[in-house]
């Protein structure tokens, strides 16, 4: 359960080695904390990982979970449940960026990285969802991202499975109204991160931790939506009605 | 038959930690089919919701009201008892008994708790050193247990349950009607001594001599002054007038009964809310200067004395949006020192509200979950966005429990289980009389489960 000053408990974040799904772990934790769980594909690898986050009064589990086998889902989170009880604040942070090279050569590894991203994600955010109505209360936070505010066609096919995410998450948080579970729906721009080493930021790029901030700020003042950083809303909100010649001509990677 | 249910937005009086349950208000016979219809997520009893934090919540689960009226009420003038519904408030319950010479054992700062929620919290007042909680008055209690059977208990009967109940905040069963005794009084007014203290050393010496020759005593303690103006208080020390001390005018009807409401705040104050250190300060400075350095024999009506801010509707809501929480511990008698540093530490973070309250508790009882144990129990309200709060409150904690101190249940929206665990030594002795009770896990709540208590 929350505090007042609404420090949580329990913590669960679906991919476990997300650089941002983690920075917002470690802001949330607090003297008040007692569980965080990471699932991720390979929890044996990712001792590190718990031994970094792990202090007195917490537990810190790694457990096996794999984001495209949408029908353990239920089963997964059923079991997280059982053995530590509500869930707080969960955090949907697995997803592929992909090549869009790759992507328009392998159609199939596009399919597979539409399913990861859209497909798995509504999966497991309607499986929290159900359990945060019968909880009473929970919070979700999803990492959407700015690349499907206005797709680009540097990266389509991610943006458009982030555009659906988005969607769907809109209308999943309006659905769960008064039932005392809430969504926040996090829009980074370029985060510097293992998932994009290599790649030329695009303009007002950002940090894991920046992200984290702002997101955990957002959670506390029970917001349904943070840009990351913050200009970005301004700015897309400009982007977002460029017209198309325009828009296409822009040097965005 | 049974009332139907309604999805429902709860917080405490803190207005913090929101959850939803199903809820409804419910007659004595209704109960037990509606304990039969609890989901997994099981239920609570919520009076008057004027615990802080989250006793009064459980989120995706049931939370009951019992709708008792005060007419059913049974006052036996002989014995000086009265056997009421635990759904009747001490505000209802003030209107019949004062007029007719009696007074409620124990008076918390509001009259607008329940019967039910006095015992589950075993509440206590200005007069805990001499009289106790309110767990010590009562004589008898029925208590609706998991299973729909309805126990009759007391100090003398079935006792291990009796105390688990009092002080057990609601988690053994449901409290449908009590019995306890009444203190007799021949005014409605109150005798009250006063006495202006420049600093914290100046507190402790006043109180720790000369509390006990009064029945009631507390303490408003300055927060926000540091140095050499550390902890400067005014401290009030009362008792029932008796009809000599009345003038002529007030002699006239000696228990006229009439609690006045002023004004309610509305529901529209700013989000930021008004309390925060430069109105506290302000608000601190002219309360301390109205009062007289040392004036004995002033007569004070029983709102005027036991509930003043009851005269504000809803005053919660001055706090604005973030809500606030009401820190209150208790320490044992020759913790002085821990009691100043803590003090001392609230003061130089400048998080404290006006509401701050000093006073010394008497012997406690024997329910093993009750809060007061001899010792200085010191009561701060804060808002919850002022800033470094929660840093501060977790440190004062770990001070508390190491002074061999507790914090109270029904206060309580911020601290942590092993907090709890270590200020309740005898935690695990009631948590086996509760499982005995309640083995399928019917009573819940949100508090319980933030706390780990079952």
């Amino acid at each position: 359960m929350e505090n007042a000053v609404g420090e949580v408990q329990n913590v669960l974040l679906l991919g476990g080695r997300s650089e941002i799904g983690l920075a917002i772990v470690r802001k949330l934790l607090s003297p008040s904390a007692r569980v965080v769980t990471l699932a991720c594909r390979r929890p044996d690898e990712a001792s590190e990982l718990t031994h970094s986050l792990s202090r007195t009064g917490l537990s810190v589990e790694a457990v096996s979970f794999d984001a495209a086998d949408t029908a353990a889902h239920k089963g997964f989170l059923a079991d997280v449940v059982a053995r530590h009880g509500d869930i707080d604040v969960a955090i949907l942070a697995f997803g592929v960026l992909g090549d869009q090279h790759n992507f328009d050569e392998d159609p199939q590894s596009a399919v597979s990285a539409v399913h990861t991203n859209y497909t798995a994600s509504v999966s497991a955010a309607l499986c929290l969802a159900s359990q945060f109505r019968q909880q009473g209360h929970g919070k979700l936070i999803v990492l959407s991202s700015v690349a499907g505010e206005r797709v680009r066609k540097a990266n389509f096919v991610y943006g458009s499975s982030k555009a659906g995410l988005d969607a769907f998450c809109q209308g999943l948080a309006d659905s769960l109204e008064g039932s005392g579970a809430s969504v926040l729906i996090v829009r980074p721009g370029f985060v510097h991160s293992a998932m994009t080493a290599g790649m030329k930021p695009a303009p007002f790029s950002t940090t894991p931790e920046v992200v984290a901030n702002l997101t955990v700020k957002a959670l506390n003042a029970g917001q349904r939506m943070v840009w990351t950083p913050g200009i970005l809303r301004w700015l897309f909100m400009v982007l977002r009605h460029l017209p198309g010649p325009l828009w296409r001509r822009l040097p965005l990677g | 038959m049974k009332s139907d249910y309604s999805q429902s937005r709860l917080t405490g009086w803190g207005l913090t930690s929101p959850s939803y349950a199903r809820t409804a208000k419910v007659s004595h016979g209704e109960v037990g089919e509606h304990v039969k219809d609890s989901s997994g997520r099981g239920i609570v009893m919520r009076g008057l919701g004027r615990s802080y934090g989250d006793a009064a919540q459980n989120a995706g689960g049931t939370v009951l009201t019992l709708a008792d009226t005060v007419a059913q009420a049974v006052l036996d003038t002989e014995q000086g008892t009265l056997t009421v519904g635990a759904g009747v408030s001490l505000h209802d319950l003030l209107q019949i008994i004062v007029p007719r010479g009696f007074f409620i054992p124990v008076s918390p700062g509001t009259r607008f708790v329940t019967v039910g929620g006095a015992i589950a919290s075993d509440i206590h007042g200005k007069n805990h050193h001499i009289e106790g909680s309110f767990g010590n008055h009562v004589r008898r209690l029925s208590l609706l247990l998991a299973d729909g059977t309805v126990k009759e208990l007391g100090p003398d009967q079935d006792a291990p349950l009796f105390w688990a109940t009092v002080g057990g905040m609601g988690l053994t069963g449901i409290i449908l009607d009590a019995t306890f005794s009444l203190i007799r009084i021949e005014s409605s007014r109150c005798i009250v001594n006063t006495v202006r203290c420049k600093n914290i050393d100046e507190l402790f010496e006043e109180m720790s001599h000369g509390d006990d020759e009064h029945r009631y005593s507390v303490a408003w303690v300055d927060l926000l002054a540091t140095g050499a103006k550390l902890g400067r208080s005014v401290l009030w020390r009362g008792d029932h007038a008796r009809l000599s001390d009345l003038s002529t005018k007030d002699a006239i009807d000696p228990l006229h009964y009439a609690p006045k409401h002023l004004a309610t705040v509305p529901a529209l104050v700013p989000s930021f809310g008004f309390v925060n250190s430069w109105t506290s300060a302000i608000f601190n400075e002219l309360w301390l200067r109205k009062e007289p350095r040392r004036k004995v024999g002033t007569i004070k009506n029983i709102p005027m004395y036991f509930h003043p801010l009851d005269a504000i509707g809803s005053w919660n809501r001055l706090y604005g949006r973030g809500g606030f929480l009401q820190y209150q511990f208790v320490v044992p008698f020759g913790q002085e020192k821990t009691l100043r540093r803590i003090i001392e530490m609230v003061a130089v973070s400048k998080t404290a509200s006006p509401l701050v309250v000093l006073k010394r508790f008497g012997q406690s009882n024997p329910a093993p979950m009750s809060f007061p144990i001899p010792g200085w129990t010191l009561t701060v309200d804060m808002s919850c966005v002022a800033s470094g709060v929660s840093e501060l409150l977790h440190s004062l904690d770990s001070m508390v429990v190491e002074a061999g101190g507790r914090h109270y249940l029904a206060k309580d929206a911020h601290t942590t289980p092993s907090i709890i665990r270590r200020g309740y030594p005898r935690l695990d002795e009631w948590k086996a009389i509760q499982r005995a009770v309640d083995p399928s896990g019917v009573w819940q709540s949100d508090l319980a489960r933030r706390l780990e208590l079952i």
